[in-house]
């Protein structure tokens, strides 16, 4: 029988170079790359290391955003992934996590039943870690989140992981179907493979719409979503306070220690 | 789904505890509702709500004492240890019979797994890592005055919207959103621990604490927590500090640490870093300060080797005073610092320990007058 992974990630602006243009306070989102959401390639990783240890394991990438997503799935494929399914639809565009979990949720289930369903903790754009638990919510599964260390049990039935705690971690066992996220501490993700790069990769990447899956429409997008945006800004920069002034670094190091004493810190 | 908004009252906080104990963060954010509901109105009440087993209505006292008017008690054996699946099917069915108008949970490991879960159940908005909370929008207007670039001549003070405005940084930092949930009940949050204050412990104050319905059977527990490890490293406590010594990737390697911890231990400080120096495996993740990290505000923070990222600024800038030390004088770390220092780290550091000490003589003769 064969053990089917589905594996849920999204391209990102790399949010460390992304600038704010100071005069106007916006994003400056010229030549800023788009980039594999760092904890979902460490989710694939954990996936693409059970197929490597089995011989009947596929590997399936479920996404969602715009027509050039489609160059995550052809990373992920090149990678060792077997299918990608994109959902792209302006119908869910706009949509916040609640939104997303449902077009998410319905797109997997297009894409077929699964043993296990793995994503990355957050993406780096929005830091909300709410999409993978409300996927699972809505696919009726339990989940486990902040996986940093995995073991899969013979029958391959039963997932005994870490979750990651503040101060420590705890053991928690989980039988499949289930949803896992996945944390940086869990692994090293591989490259792509060089036949991997070569292999058309297109062939194996199918784009759908929302009414290809199925999702009740009145559940996703902008006007859907139970959270809107009230305002955005930038944080007011603090005014720019003293240089210290010394000819050697005894002499700064003192006239700091009279600034701190004087402002009364210390 | 149209939601009768009459139909929904008081701020509930899951007083999240740990090994019998309150977390922090359920002090802070019962501070935090008890301001809100005063916005709100007279009859609008903070209810702390105590999720474990029996043993868990210990911890009621320490509500009250800290702001709660009410504390609700979801207690069953079953609940003794955090499972995804029991907790939030007692606190589901809670928010589904009670009706609170908002939720706000700890962005803790716990709340960060939890409230998602409940939001999707309930069908209500969730924002996640709020650093700012509103009702009033005057009070917005304010924060906003102070703190932030917003144009706020189109809002209006005189506004009797109530409605929960929660700002959370957007964008790895880069930028900050206020987020509303203008169709839903309840409005639900998680906050970053360390970041709201806590009331003045007010010792003695008591109220009214009711059990509510639990529901629970070991069927709807599809997890097994096998084991809770505590890791034998001390926990950094970086929100509690007053001092923190922060590396960054001026440090060069791995080493420069040591320089950081020698910093630290002389002032009586916290070994902080920068995501640049975590991700570089210099140090643990534990002391990462910053939006992926933890938000700190000392009295005195030390950031030495660090250009100052605005994912890292957004951190640390609400610290008392900020000094900087850093080779290039460019660095974006100096529009921030009270005290800049343009020099070698490893320069200037140890002599910054050895005049520690002396730092109340040094001030006397600089400030004779004051003496």
């Amino acid at each position: 029988m064969a053990y089917k992974i589905i594996v849920c990630a999204k391209q990102v602006p790399d949010t460390n170079v992304i600038r704010i243009n100071p005069e106007t306070g916006t994003l400056i989102r010229d030549g800023v790359p788009s980039i594999l959401n760092p904890d979902d390639a460490n989710a694939l990783e954990m996936a693409l290391e059970i197929k490597d240890k089995y011989d009947d394991v596929t590997v399936t990438v479920v996404s969602m955003g715009p027509p050039q997503a489609k160059d995550l799935l052809r990373e992920a494929i090149a990678m060792g992934a077997d299918r990608g399914i994109l959902l792209s639809d302006r119908a869910v565009g706009g949509s916040d996590t609640w939104a997303t979990s449902n077009a998410v949720a319905a797109a997997i289930k297009y894409a077929g039943d699964f043993d296990v369903l793995i994503g990355g903790r957050q993406a780096i754009d929005g830091d909300t870690a709410q999409v993978g638990p409300q996927i699972a919510e809505k696919l009726g599964i339990p989940q486990v989140t902040y996986v940093q260390e995995y073991e899969l049990s013979e029958d391959r039935k039963t997932f005994t992981v870490q979750r990651q705690l503040e101060d420590g971690y705890e053991v928690v066992e989980v039988h499949t179907p289930c949803m896992l996220t996945c944390i940086k501490e869990l692994n090293t993700p591989r490259y792509m493979s060089i036949g991997g790069i070569f292999a058309d990769p297109d062939s194996k990447i199918e784009v759908v719409n929302a009414d290809d899956v199925q999702v009740d429409k009145t559940t996703v997008g902008l006007k859907a979503s139970p959270t809107n945006v009230f305002r955005s800004f930038t944080p007011k920069p603090k005014g720019k306070g003293v240089t210290v002034e010394g000819d050697t670094e005894k002499e700064m190091a003192d006239n700091l220690l009279i600034g701190l004493k004087y402002k009364q810190v210390i | 789904m149209a939601v009768n908004f009459e139909d929904y009252k008081n701020i509930w906080v899951y007083a999240e505890s740990r090994d019998g104990k309150l977390m922090n963060v359920a002090l802070e954010l019962i501070g935090e509702g008890k301001r809100l509901a005063e916005d709100i109105g007279s009859d609008e009440k903070l209810i702390a709500v105590l999720v474990g087993d029996d043993s868990v209505a210990d911890l009621a006292p320490e509500c009250f004492e800290y702001g709660a008017d009410e504390v609700y008690v979801l207690a069953d054996p079953l609940l003794k240890n955090y499972t995804t699946d029991a907790y939030c099917k007692v606190i589901s069915d809670a928010i589904q019979e009670v009706k609170p108008e908002i939720v706000l949970y700890g962005a803790t490991h716990v709340g960060r797994d939890l409230a998602p879960r409940i939001a999707a159940r309930a069908n209500a908005g969730l924002t996640a890592d709020c650093t700012h909370l509103d009702v009033s929008l005057a009070k917005y207007i304010k924060f906003a005055n102070e703190k932030t670039t917003l144009n706020t001549s189109n809002l209006d003070p005189n506004s009797t919207d109530k409605g929960l405005k929660m700002t959370r940084p957007a964008f790895g930092g880069n930028l900050m959103a206020t987020i509303i949930c203008p169709t839903t009940r309840p409005q639900m949050a998680t906050v970053r621990p360390g970041v709201m204050q806590k009331l003045e412990r007010e010792a003695g104050k008591t109220g009214k604490v009711t059990k509510l319905n639990v529901n629970l059977t070991e069927d709807d527990i599809r997890t097994k927590i096998v084991d809770i490890v505590r890791s034998a490293k001390e926990m950094v406590s970086l929100t509690d500090a007053d001092i923190i010594c922060s590396g960054g990737r001026g440090l060069g390697d791995a080493s420069g640490f040591k320089l950081i911890q020698e910093f630290a231990d002389k002032v009586g400080g916290v070994v902080g870093a920068s995501r640049a120096a975590v991700d570089s495996g210099w140090i643990d993740q534990s002391h990462q300060v910053g939006q992926t990290g933890t938000t700190v505000k000392p009295k005195v923070y030390f950031a030495c080797g660090i250009s100052g990222a605005i994912q890292h600024l957004a951190g640390m800038q609400n610290s008392d005073i900020i000094v900087a030390i850093n080779k290039d004088p460019d660095a974006p770390i100096f529009e921030v610092a009270d005290f800049g220092i343009v020099g070698d780290l490893y320069k200037v550091i140890p002599q910054i320990i050895a005049e520690w000490d002396k730092a109340e003589e040094l001030f006397n003769e600089a400030h004779p007058e004051e003496a």
